[in-house]
């Protein structure tokens, strides 16, 4: 449990996904604007990783890594698909998202015009993907998998509505013609980025 | 916005006859490397933009890869978009660029191992990299291949401009080194000199990325809202 725990909270705060990774960013600077918004597409994001994050790790588990096809016959042993990886997570991503714009447009049509184009912009959103990369690359198992995936989602909320809090109160400053939108942003991020570091002492 | 640099270029629509390197063509290409910057004007991109380029080489081959993707998918998608319906056109265009990025995934893994290694998750996530999937949307769905390929080509450039911007000032200031070369003496470092090491880290890329557009503002007179 505590693994699980330790894993989580280095997801979300230490090697947050925008802020670390730089993962992310597209969504990250066009719908921050406002916090209503910043929540729906967190939310969002979240829920599309926490699936993603396990489906894609069965893909790889069972189809695509070398000697993963072992469990239909002994002499696939030596199959290895893994440069499918990319393919295959993208198609998972992008079906996700679909079912996803269904579920949202059906129960929320306010949501749902507030996202606008940037729904279906999530399957192209490199957190997703990324964190599919990743767990990947970590070699994680398939519980480990899904507290991540869940993790990486939440911090990728936390800093998106956070900075849509903090764009909204920069709406009554004044700031230098060319710093602002785009340039401001870029700084408080930053900044963001740096408060988030101090979390990095922290081990459970 | 971007959602207003998108408007502007699905308005021009090719003309028939006209020469290899019209006006209008030179434009194309020339735009995306100052005026209409993918990263600083139009907002794209930026996620792999700033995580490679902690050193000048990666993000030197980041950008090739980068170019090679874009300008490909912009003329293999621009040769479909006849083809290709409306409605599915979004998976049509994933398909493609992800295609591409394997190819050049392996090519790099062939021939690059050490860079491909430090590169890791980033080549992949080509795939999903705005400028890519914006391009294909805003141009070459309704242009012709040529034009295509040049507006991958310059928007390919402009990417690769701000990246290797990035990365020479993250380089020279966290490592104090340029393309792996020493740069800084070592007397400076005995007479107290310490690298920057907020440069190394992703704060750093953030700074100077917002710098660096506040900078061009400043020259294009082009400003936004807050």
């Amino acid at each position: 449990m505590e693994h699980y725990l330790s894993l989580a909270v280095k997801a979300i705060f230490v090697e947050n996904i925008v802020l670390a990774y730089f993962l992310g960013m597209c969504s990250f600077l066009a719908v921050s604007r406002r916090v209503e918004t910043a929540l729906g597409l967190g939310l969002a994001v979240i829920f599309v990783l926490s699936i993603t994050a396990p489906t894609n790790w069965l893909i790889h588990e069972y189809l695509l890594k070398e000697g993963a096809l072992t469990w239909i016959s002994e002499s696939l042993a030596t199959v290895d698909l893994s440069f499918l990886n990319f393919l295959s997570f993208i198609a998972v991503i992008a079906a996700m998202v679909q079912l996803v714009e269904m579920v949202i447009d059906k129960y929320s049509q306010t949501l749902y015009t507030a996202l606008g184009i940037f729904l279906p912009l999530i399957a192209v959103n490199c957190a997703i993907l990324g964190s599919s990369l990743f767990l990947v690359e970590r070699e994680y198992n398939l519980a480990e998998s899904t507290v991540f995936g869940f993790s990486s989602g939440f911090g990728f909320f936390l800093a998106i509505v956070a900075m849509a809090a903090i764009r909204q109160k920069l709406r009554y400053s004044n700031v230098p013609e060319g710093l602002r939108g785009l340039g401001l942003t870029m700084l408080v991020t930053g900044l963001m980025a740096m408060a988030f570091m101090s979390f990095s002492g922290i081990s459970l | 916005m971007p959602d207003i640099e998108v408007a502007e270029t699905t308005t021009q629509v090719a003309q028939p006859k006209e020469k290899l390197f019209s006006k209008k063509n030179k434009r194309t290409l020339s735009d995306p490397l100052s005026d209409n910057n993918p990263i600083t004007l139009q907002v794209l991109g930026i996620c792999s933009a700033l995580a490679v380029t902690v050193q000048f080489n990666t993000a030197l081959v980041m950008s090739l890869a980068v170019i090679a993707v874009l300008a490909l998918s912009n003329v293999t998608i621009s040769l479909m978009r006849n083809m290709i319906p409306s409605k599915i056109r979004i998976i049509v265009e994933l398909a493609v660029v992800a295609t591409l990025v394997v190819l050049v995934d392996q090519v790099l893994k062939a021939y690059l191992y050490d860079i491909s290694k430090r590169l890791s998750v980033f080549v992949g996530l080509i795939i999903t990299n705005c400028i890519i999937l914006g391009r294909a949307e805003a141009f070459a769905l309704q242009n012709k291949p040529w034009p295509s390929l040049l507006d991958g080509l310059g928007n390919g450039m402009g990417y690769a401009a701000i990246l290797l911007i990035v990365a020479t000032g993250r380089e020279i200031l966290g490592s104090g080194s340029f393309f792996g070369i020493q740069l800084v003496p070592d007397s400076f470092y005995a007479a107290g000199y310490e690298n920057m090491g907020l440069m190394v880290l992703s704060p750093g890329a953030f700074i100077l990325l917002g710098l660096i557009v506040w900078g061009q503002r400043m020259i294009s007179k082009k400003f936004e809202d807050n």
